[in-house]
């Protein structure tokens, strides 16, 4: 795992903007259309997700493998 | 988690916010705090954020400084009221692309004219959000709009061009696409000494993209990404190249000139007032 | 030697201002108000405060309000078209509480009107200009001296009730020109200033025990949010039924409770008067003269001349009405103020409108001619 998500969900819209710009698939929208984690395995740290969320709901911090 | 240091810019008892599910203010908003905070000397207490009337004068409501939400489309004068009554105030207005280029029209290029020392930043969504989706001066032709609902006929501005004519020093372009590069663009911004104007096209996906069926806010922003060409590529890109939806990003014009406080200390000083 | 210099009344009200503390000037030129910016334009630099010519009447407005926001105290200046223009943020500074005065040099109107006449047919829009329920403070003086004077308390009041305060006056006082001596010393109201610290939990709009709230001036540190929404003592907006009530309370009952200190009528001839003109501004001048005259008839009239035209001095107009036979009101509109004198009135006494509007002053016989008329009418 080289990254950690923290979910601010009550601010989140569900405007699916994390989910459509991640490379990897990792995230999603469950049945409420608030976002989820859904393949953290993909993930692949570029925090793409954090910068374009207009509602500040998604935080990505990278971490270090040695840190596991 | 790593606390944000940008998140100490933003009221926290007052989010979440109140746009749109996918609306582009909120990158917009987060852009102009993280472009305060890379800049040295300016701080959450001399700084001062100023909007108009809009979806994107809100934002004023948001952020953690001394603000100022003013009626529509006057925070130009309002800003420079403040601008030259405190010099050592850092004024930021945020602006819409009704509440700037329609009703604060003359404002806008009169603030140009005078090169007061502001950085303009003005959301350009392409239509009122706030009142439900009637067409504003930025509007493409032949988009539909609640009050264009056949399609626009009015030739829309260009907001940039018209800041580079009325003699603004700093004119920028970014998206919300964009966002680093937009963060950029309005630091850039608030290091000239002047009036400095920066568009940064957000998307707005409840009262413009879904009456156009443009989809979902990641398409348009896929749109902007799509269509937005750096300054330097655009310059040497073939007209016939340059078709209808491609725009230019990036610092579109600079220039050198007084600014208006400086301009007004001469007068103080020639009226013998300095001193005082 | 004396001290006395020849002004004109335009030039009084800015001098009065600049006395006062204003040290920032925002506006659009529009005759008959142009000299107060040009004077302010030549005064403001040599005392290190500031003048801009705006792009517009609105900008005018727009300067003034964020220079005051910014800790300056301000003026604008106007007439007839451009004061329309100033409406709506004249009520900006009404809800958002922002110390400001807006000099009103009346002319002919409706509309482009005849841009260099007298005119008083401003007064119910100095009153009623903006939409929306609103307190507002109005003063109009009758001479040049006055005008500075007025010039003075209209600042005052302005920083006191953190209100826009509307110095009415016409293009007879003006462009009017005496000899005046203005006064050494005069009295300045300060800025209000926050009494809690942030850390103290600073609401900047929660109200002092006048009703007037100290809020803070950009760039203190309180990060205050100043907005035309209606509004908690947050300063933030709220959208809820109590609030909205409380907030319109407390614009009208900040003023209201001061009225009587506010209000400034004057009285000539009053103590056995039997009739009486009520009348304001550069028509009172003529008004006083046809009250001598009068009186050289043998009618017992006075004059009841209103400084302050808001808030209405409707006590003090019922309480002399109780002793009056009848009122002529006379003032240089289609009859505006006459209404307000009815209402204080209350039917105790006759009250007869003597109105003019044809771009001229009135001649005291004119006047004269209608205290001739009411007495005619009370007493058969």
């Amino acid at each position: 795992m080289k990254s950690e998500f923290t979910l601010k969900l009550e601010r989140c819209k569900g405007c699916g903007i994390c989910v459509a710009f991640c490379p990897k698939q990792v995230l999603a929208l469950d049945k409420l259309g608030k976002v989820y984690v859904a393949n953290h395995e993909n993930c692949i740290a570029c925090g793409q997700c954090e910068l374009r969320c207009p509602d500040y709901a998604i935080f990505m911090d990278k971490v270090k493998e040695a840190a596991k | 988690m790593i606390e944000r240091s940008y998140e100490k810019f933003f009221r926290q008892n007052r989010l979440p916010h109140l746009w749109c599910p996918g609306c582009g203010n909120g990158i917009g908003m987060k852009a102009i705090v993280q472009a305060i905070e890379k800049k040295s000397g300016w701080t959450q207490d001399n700084t001062v954020i100023v909007s108009g009337i809009g979806c994107s004068s809100r934002a004023s409501g948001y952020m953690d400084f001394d603000t100022l939400h003013t009626a529509h489309g006057r925070a130009i004068p309002f800003a420079t009221g403040i601008k030259l009554a405190n010099p050592e105030l850092n004024v930021v207005v945020i602006t819409g692309d009704g509440d700037c280029t329609a009703i604060g029209g003359n404002h806008f290029i009169h603030g140009c004219r005078r090169n007061i020392d502001l950085t303009v930043v003005l959301f350009n969504n392409n239509i009122y959000g706030m009142t439900g989706g009637q067409a504003s001066p930025t509007t493409p032709l032949g988009k539909k709009a609640t009050t264009a609902p056949y399609g626009s006929v009015d030739r829309p501005f260009d907001a940039c061009k018209l800041a580079e004519a009325a003699g603004a020093t700093y004119v920028a372009r970014s998206t919300a696409f964009h966002v680093q590069h937009l963060t950029k663009m309005i630091e850039d911004g608030m290091d000239n000494k002047g009036f400095s104007f920066i568009e940064a096209l957000v998307q707005c996906p409840t009262a413009y993209g879904r009456r156009n069926k443009i989809g979902e806010p990641a398409k348009m922003m896929a749109w902007m990404r799509d269509n937005a060409v750096m300054k330097n590529a655009w310059d040497k890109l073939p007209d016939e190249k340059k078709l209808e939806e491609k725009f230019p990003i990036g610092l579109l014009y600079k220039s050198e000139a007084e600014d208006y406080d400086t301009a007004y200390s001469h007068v103080i000083e020639i009226a013998g007032g300095a001193a005082k | 030697m004396s001290k006395a210099k020849l002004m004109q009344g335009n030039g009084a009200i800015a001098e009065g201002a600049l006395a006062a503390g204003v040290r920032f000037y925002g506006g659009y030129p529009i005759t008959p108000s142009t000299e107060i910016a040009e004077g302010m334009a030549k005064m403001l630099p040599a005392v290190g405060g500031i003048f801009m010519q705006a792009e517009d009447e609105i900008a005018g407005m727009g300067l003034v309000l964020g220079a005051s926001l910014a800790g300056k105290k301000v003026l604008t200046a106007s007439s007839g078209p451009g004061i329309s223009l100033k409406q709506e943020l004249i009520g900006y500074a009404a809800a958002a509480e922002i110390p400001v005065v807006i000099v009103n040099v009346q002319r002919v109107g409706p509309s482009t009107g005849q841009p260099t006449a007298p005119s008083q047919g401003d007064v119910m829009q100095a009153r009623w200009g903006t939409h929306g329920d609103h307190s507002v403070i109005v003063l109009s003086p009758w001479s040049v001296r006055e005008a500075y004077d007025v010039a003075v308390r209209s600042v005052n009041y302005a920083e006191r009730f953190r209100t826009p305060v509307i110095l009415l006056t016409d293009e007879i006082v003006g462009h009017l020109r005496e000899n005046v001596e203005l006064p050494e010393e005069i009295e300045i109201y300060p800025r209000r200033t926050p009494k809690k610290t942030r850390a103290e939990g600073y609401e900047p709009y929660a109200p002092d025990d006048d009703l007037v709230p100290n809020v803070a001036n950009f760039g203190e540190g309180y990060h205050i949010h100043v907005t035309g929404l209606i509004h908690d003592e947050t300063g933030f907006p709220v959208g809820s039924p109590k609030v909205t009530e409380d907030f319109i309370n407390r614009m009208h009952e900040k003023i209201s409770r001061a009225a009587d200190e506010i209000i400034d009528v004057k009285q000539d001839f009053m103590d056995d008067a039997e009739f009486a003109v009520v009348s304001f501004g550069g028509t009172a001048r003529t008004a006083y003269e046809s009250v001598k005259n009068a009186r050289a008839k043998g009618i017992k009239v006075g004059l009841i001349r209103l400084v302050t035209i808001f808030p209405f001095a409707d006590k003090i107009l019922h309480d002399l009405a109780g002793k009056l036979k009848g009122i002529v009101v006379a003032e240089l509109n289609y009859g505006q103020i006459v209404h307000e004198v009815r209402r204080a009135v209350e039917g105790q006494c006759k009250v007869n409108l003597c109105a003019k509007y044809n771009m001229q002053i009135f001649e005291p016989e004119e006047i004269e001619s209608a205290i001739e008329e009411i007495v005619k009418e009370v007493n058969g």
